[in-house]
């Protein structure tokens, strides 16, 4: 990231959903997208959660950027993430008690979620509130999207059901491995090849085309 | 905090502890302030879904239950629900009529990840099982936590055998949890294939809950079977 003010364009936000997607392209945030992706309820509300969580440590790393000395800034962020965490988890104990059920422990996990302690340190320490909310939004709905991409597949295939609506009928047989953990790295490592994929194609093509490569 | 010896590190000048301790000191305050205020604008609403929660589980294992009286056993003994005593709840479900409509009653099981909690009904009249539903658990989602909508599963509990004895202290058969396929006998429940310890997790639990609290409930049957309404 650029360590000057860079204004806030589209790409702010775009570039953490597909080009940087913190799960498909970084690799970032393992635990929680195989965990808790075995329906894309739960992957979506999961991604819901972690983005609320961005957004706010976010803007309250950028206003503080200047305050904070970097030898307790690592702590000071953990602080922040900690306190949006317990904020999500007393909201959706409120709001939603099915999906707090649901999601367990890895509501509170949020805290370690690299992806939230990366952005803290890459992107709002270095930049203005505004283009921080935005960068962090990005990177939530990447995330999000990253899971329910994920969720998706996994109930699909696993359970039969897309948002707990049945699809095929009584007579799916499941494929109960694809909800169980292998499950999880199969569709993450099939997710994976594709946008790898999508990657390689694009490389290429701008070889062919003599184009000069995207930096990074 | 910073060490005295950092001055060959950097050219910067170094930050003084004070700053340390005062930024940490005004972030952790602001973070406890907001965690304070969220604590307290969602508490209601928490307990009120705690207690809503409670209460569709009750009305789902005694159906036609319109009100509720709590009882707590504790020490072989059924006493009226109050802060100080801690054991087994216990609940009464009434009709309008003030009639006894079932009973239902907590039970825990070691499941697969930590306790399964579960809530289960009572009929006096066929002195068996007649519903169950699950309070908490943490079990595998997609496998363990569909134990109380599952309903090959569920049929197990349309009327789960647990007579008393001929003396009327234990239970006449242990309520089991057979393995996927191989229930033969009215107090053996069939489990969900790739969720055994799930589904042994809820047998157990009501195993244990009931051979507690049926030798104390059964004799003072007459007594509840009508309040005021």
């Amino acid at each position: 990231m650029d360590s000057k003010q860079t204004p806030i364009t589209m790409d702010t936000f775009l570039a953490q959903v597909w080009r940087d997607n913190p799960v498909f392209v970084m690799a970032l945030g393992m635990c929680p997208v195989l965990a808790v992706t075995s329906s894309a309820t739960n992957g979506l509300a999961m991604g819901i959660a972690s983005t609320f969580v961005l957004i706010g440590s976010n803007l309250l790393v950028s206003m503080l950027r200047k305050l904070i000395p970097k030898q307790v800034r690592i702590a000071t962020y953990i602080v922040i993430i900690a306190t949006f965490v317990t904020m999500v988890d007393y909201i959706l104990q409120a709001m939603a008690p099915a999906i707090y059920a649901a999601l367990g422990a890895f509501i509170q996990l949020i805290v370690v979620n690299c992806i939230i302690l990366g952005r803290a340190e890459a992107y709002a320490s270095k930049n203005g509130v505004l283009a921080s909310v935005v960068n962090g939004a990005g990177t939530g709905a990447g995330f999000t999207l990253a899971l329910l991409l994920l969720g998706g597949v996994r109930e699909i295939l696993g359970a039969g059901t897309l948002f707990g609506i049945d699809l095929f009928g009584p007579h799916f047989q499941p494929w109960l491995v694809m909800i169980l953990p292998p499950g999880g790295f199969f569709a993450l490592g099939a997710w994976l090849l594709l946008f790898s994929w999508l990657k390689q194609r694009k490389t290429r093509r701008a070889e062919l085309k003599g184009e000069p490569l995207h930096a990074g | 905090m910073s060490a005295p010896h950092t001055s060959t590190l950097s050219a910067t000048p170094q930050t003084p502890s004070f700053r340390l301790i005062a930024v940490l000191g005004t972030v952790a305050m602001l973070s406890g302030l907001l965690i304070v205020l969220v604590y307290q604008w969602t508490l209601p609403t928490i307990t009120e879904q705690k207690r809503l929660a409670l209460e569709r589980a009750v009305q789902a294992v005694i159906p036609g239950a319109s009100s509720i009286e709590t009882l707590v056993l504790e020490g072989g003994q059924l006493h009226p629900d109050s802060a100080n005593v801690n054991g087994l709840h216990v609940y009464l479900g009434y009709d309008q009529a003030g009639t006894l409509q079932g009973i239902a009653a907590e039970g825990s099981g070691q499941g697969y990840a930590d306790l399964v909690k579960i809530l289960y009904g009572y009929d006096p009249a066929c002195q068996c099982i007649s519903g169950f539903k699950v309070v908490a658990s943490r079990e595998t989602p997609g496998f363990g936590d569909k134990l109380d909508r599952d309903p090959k599963f569920l049929a197990n509990f349309q009327a789960l055998d647990v007579q008393l004895d001929a003396e009327q202290q234990a239970l006449a058969n242990e309520v089991v949890t057979v393995k996927h396929g191989t229930k033969s006998k009215p107090w053996q429940i069939d489990a969900i294939s790739g969720a055994t310890v799930s589904s042994r997790a809820v047998g157990r639990a009501i195993n244990d809950s009931a051979s507690k609290l049926l030798p104390v409930l059964t004799p003072r049957l007459s007594e509840f079977a009508k309040r005021s309404p």
